[in-house]
């Protein structure tokens, strides 16, 4: 086997290891990539039932409802529109109403959000980029959403 | 005080950086001795004053000096010792802190134990380090101080998030940078080649030994971190594919290739150029890694305290280093020669092929990761890209590697025979076959992938004895003859056998777990019980407990096998840290032979309900477990003597490689 030989069997099995990623990435990017919608997007957006998508926003205060079984109901908001959302499960320690959140789910026929995920967060002053982002857009941003609390009079100082 | 010093020492330290990034780099061009010294005392002396200033911050920590900023932040006098020294690094400064300290830690290794390095490459090496330091002590003098003062120190600080404190808080960072930073030594000797413009293969035996030790740190550390995340964040999982999971994954991937690769340019001279391309991916993507992870540019579940302004300055320094490294290799990389010449089926076939699937998996992790990024930043859409897709991806590029990692050792160098590697085979993938079709057998209705990645993993951990039998003939041979072959054997060839076989165990864990595991959600009253597998939990009732700075209740659950044996308790529990008024879910967890039955509780209901999850996972622990075997295999691959020993004169080539045939 001459060295050219060898070489291109090597550049050959190198192309088509890359060509199979690539074509598996192609494939799994035209059936698993979930898109983000704040509620004004799901409305402006008609988007359709069962479409899988994440949805994200403040809890709406006061609308938390627990029923049996653990099932819950509450309120998604980004200030301008509302989205309900049902979901079964237990909820993580920083579920909190005023909070922001990020479900994963789909519309079902009336419109109700049925999520099977709601996203953790491991620190309090952390408010998820794409809630904060839609936030922004609909002017409903309050500058201490995601800050840490105060800091003591005087501030950092030498 | 103590803050002051430590900030003053970082200033030094920075400007002996800077003269260590420098002065050899002159040297070495003019070659001038006594430019080229300056490398080696700078190393140690950048080492001494980052170490004091590291030691400052940690000691204002274990003295709870609330007057500096980050230590009011992150830290509170209620605390044990043990949390207030971890929260060292349990924030942002405190760990850009940690980075830039075992970058010196690395850096002064090198100068100390590089004695029989050449004098010019180890001066550019030093230095290339030094400019990384440089950077980094930089972006934390200007962006991150963590010696920052407050003018009225207030009495008690805001703790540290609730989540981290936890032992894992001791391990995990301290890991997984000594594995990130530790190929920043790759990568300045790659770098350092090229500014020289010659290599050779004992350039890969002085660099192995380094790239091993980041290899076993980085394993151990994400290895660590997925039992942490497993067992803190209360559902189960130990495994997101979040971003900053990948983040990590990445290097240990890129690193991994460069581990293999580097076996290859050392004994055979061949793969000179992908190596050295290699090391610079490896490291380029620890630094990516940072980014994500301090930036807060992606959402993760792992993120804590970012700030994007930040971001921009490591984005810069990402830039900078990655592009001038890839600049570089593109303008020097032609000089290097090439060598080395070996048939498609060899060892070196199959570490090519082993690095090939490698670097492509790597790359569909860098895409997942990366994509949502890029698509936001073109079109506006959010996105996020899940499991499912690594699913998809990396799981089909993992498999082959997987199915040809036991043939791999088992050819021979230059030209391998492969029909000869099957039939010593044979007996791995018969016993493979037969676990396939027993699991087939057993379960009834059960999940159809499943047996076969039992199957594949008994191949890998079979695959790995078979090469150790091979070698030490001992089937075939009387035994104490193979006794002594298999004290005779090189370490490096246990070690590899070992981390191949710890692959296998991981694998057995992540496929029992995910085809068997079992999962139950439910909201229990006092007194109702709940079964899951063949066990059974009562739910004994709710009762407070005090800890040093949270208040707990605790849940107490009697568990039973189903035929009525007692197991004993379960006790998960809900903390609330009033400091910061946030909770966390402590899961509990009962260990049962390497399996675990896993409860964690909801917030409890006034009317005394609370909801539990509860989880059977079976062999969950064989996933950790087979890190810490390929952490062990790495650490005898370390030992070996021909890396302890250092690597001889760049021997003449063994009669200049010819073509095989």
């Amino acid at each position: 086997m001459t060295r050219k030989r060898r070489r291109l069997i090597l550049i050959g099995g190198a192309l088509g290891v890359l060509a199979i990623a690539v074509a598996l990435m192609l494939n799994a990017f035209r059936d698993s990539i979930v898109f983000f919608n704040s509620p004004s997007d799901v409305v402006e957006k008609h988007i359709a039932p069962g479409t899988r998508m994440r949805l994200g926003g403040l809890v709406k205060a006061g609308s938390l409802v627990r029923g049996d079984d653990l099932k819950i109901r509450f309120d998604v908001t980004d200030g301008n529109r509302e989205i309900a959302v049902a979901y079964q499960g237990v909820l993580p320690d920083l579920f909190r109403e005023g909070q922001g959140v990020v479900a994963e789910g789909a519309l079902d026929g009336s419109g109700v959000f049925t999520a099977d995920t709601i996203l953790a967060k491991h620190d309090e002053t952390y408010m998820p980029k794409e809630v904060a982002d839609a936030l922004k857009k609909s002017g409903h941003w309050k500058d201490d959403y995601g800050r840490r609390a105060a800091m003591p009079a005087a501030g950092a100082g030498k | 005080m103590i803050a002051e010093l430590g900030h003053y020492a970082l200033i030094l330290a920075l400007g002996l950086a800077l003269i260590q990034a420098s002065m050899p780099i002159v040297g070495a061009r003019h070659d001038d001795p006594t430019l080229l010294s300056v490398a080696v005392p700078a190393a140690l002396a950048q080492f001494v004053f980052v170490a004091l200033s590291f030691g400052a911050l940690a000691a204002c920590y274990v003295t709870s000096d609330f007057s500096v900023l980050n230590v009011y932040e992150n830290s509170n006098s209620a605390m044990p010792l043990m949390y207030r020294l971890t929260s060292v690094w349990g924030n942002h400064e405190g760990s850009m802190m940690l980075w830039v300290f075992i970058l010196a830690l690395f850096g002064a290794l090198v100068a100390a134990f590089g004695g029989n390095l050449p004098v010019k490459l180890k001066a550019n090496a030093l230095a290339v380090q030094a400019w990384i330091a440089a950077a980094f002590q930089l972006f934390i003098l200007t962006t991150s101080n963590p010696f920052l003062r407050i003018v009225d120190a207030p009495f008690e600080g805001r703790d540290l998030n609730p989540v981290l404190q936890d032992p894992g808080l001791a391990f995990h960072p301290p890991l997984l940078y000594l594995g990130y930073v530790g190929f920043s030594i790759a990568f300045s000797f790659a770098i350092a080649a090229l500014l020289e413009g010659r290599i050779d293969a004992a350039w890969a035996r002085w660099v192995r030994p380094w790239v091993l030790t980041a290899w076993m740190c980085l394993t151990l550390g994400i290895a660590g971190g997925s039992y942490w995340a497993y067992y803190e964040l209360g559902w189960g999982g130990y495994w997101f594919w979040d971003p900053v999971e990948n983040a990590s994954l990445m290097p240990w991937l890129a690193g991994t290739a460069l581990l293999h690769s580097a076996v290859v340019m050392e004994k055979r001279g061949a793969l000179k150029v992908w190596t050295i391309l290699l090391a610079i991916l490896a490291f380029s993507l620890s630094l990516i890694g940072t980014f994500l992870v301090r930036s807060g540019v992606l959402t993760s579940v792992h993120v804590f305290a970012t700030d994007p302004r930040r971001g921009i300055f490591i984005l810069a320094i990402l830039v900078a280093f990655i592009g001038g490294a890839l600049a570089l290799y593109a303008w020097r990389a032609p000089l290097l020669k090439q060598g080395g010449l070996f048939a498609p089926v060899s060892r070196e076939g199959a570490l090519v092929l082993n690095n090939l699937f490698l670097t492509c998996a790597c790359a569909t992790v860098f895409v997942g990761t990366l994509y949502p990024l890029a698509l936001e930043a073109l079109t506006g859409d959010k996105i996020s890209v899940g499991p499912p897709f690594f699913n998809a991806t990396f799981g089909p590029l993992f498999l082959p590697l997987l199915v040809a990692m036991p043939f791999g050792p088992l050819l021979g160098w230059k030209r391998g025979d492969l029909l000869g590697a099957a039939q010593r085979l044979t007996a791995a993938a018969f016993i493979a076959a037969v676990a396939i079709a027993a699991t087939f057998a057993l379960q009834h209705g059960g999940p159809v992938l499943a047996p076969f990645g039992v199957g594949l993993a008994l191949f890998v951990m079979i695959g790995a004895l078979i090469d150790l039998a091979e070698r030490t003939m001992i089937l075939r041979v009387p035994l104490n003859a193979a006794l002594r072959r298999a004290a005779g054997l090189p370490r490096s060839a246990w070690g590899s056998a070992i981390a191949h076989f710890g692959i296998g165990v991981t694998l057995l864990g992540i496929v029992v777990v995910t085809g068997w595991g079992a999962e139950r959600i439910a909201a229990l009253k006092l007194g109702d019980t709940i079964d899951i597998a063949h066990y059974r939990l009562t739910f004994d009732g709710l009762f407070n407990r005090p800890g040093p700075n949270y208040r707990e209740v605790v849940g107490r659950f009697t568990v039973h096998k189903i035929n009525g044996d007692l197991l004993g308790t379960m006790e998960p529990s809900r903390r609330t840290f009033p400091a910061r008024n946030m909770a966390t879910t402590e899961a509990a967890l009962m260990r049962r032979g390497v399996s675990q039955l896993y409860l964690s509780l909801g917030d409890p209901a006034p009317d005394g309900t609370v909801p539990v999850r509860l989880y059977f996972k079976p062999l969950v622990l064989l996933i950790w477990l087979g890190a810490l075997v390929m952490f062990v295999g790495g650490g005898l691959s370390l030992s070996d003597r021909r890396l302890r020993i250092g690597a001889p004169r760049p021997a003449k080539m063994p009669a200049a490689p010819q073509a095989a045939e």
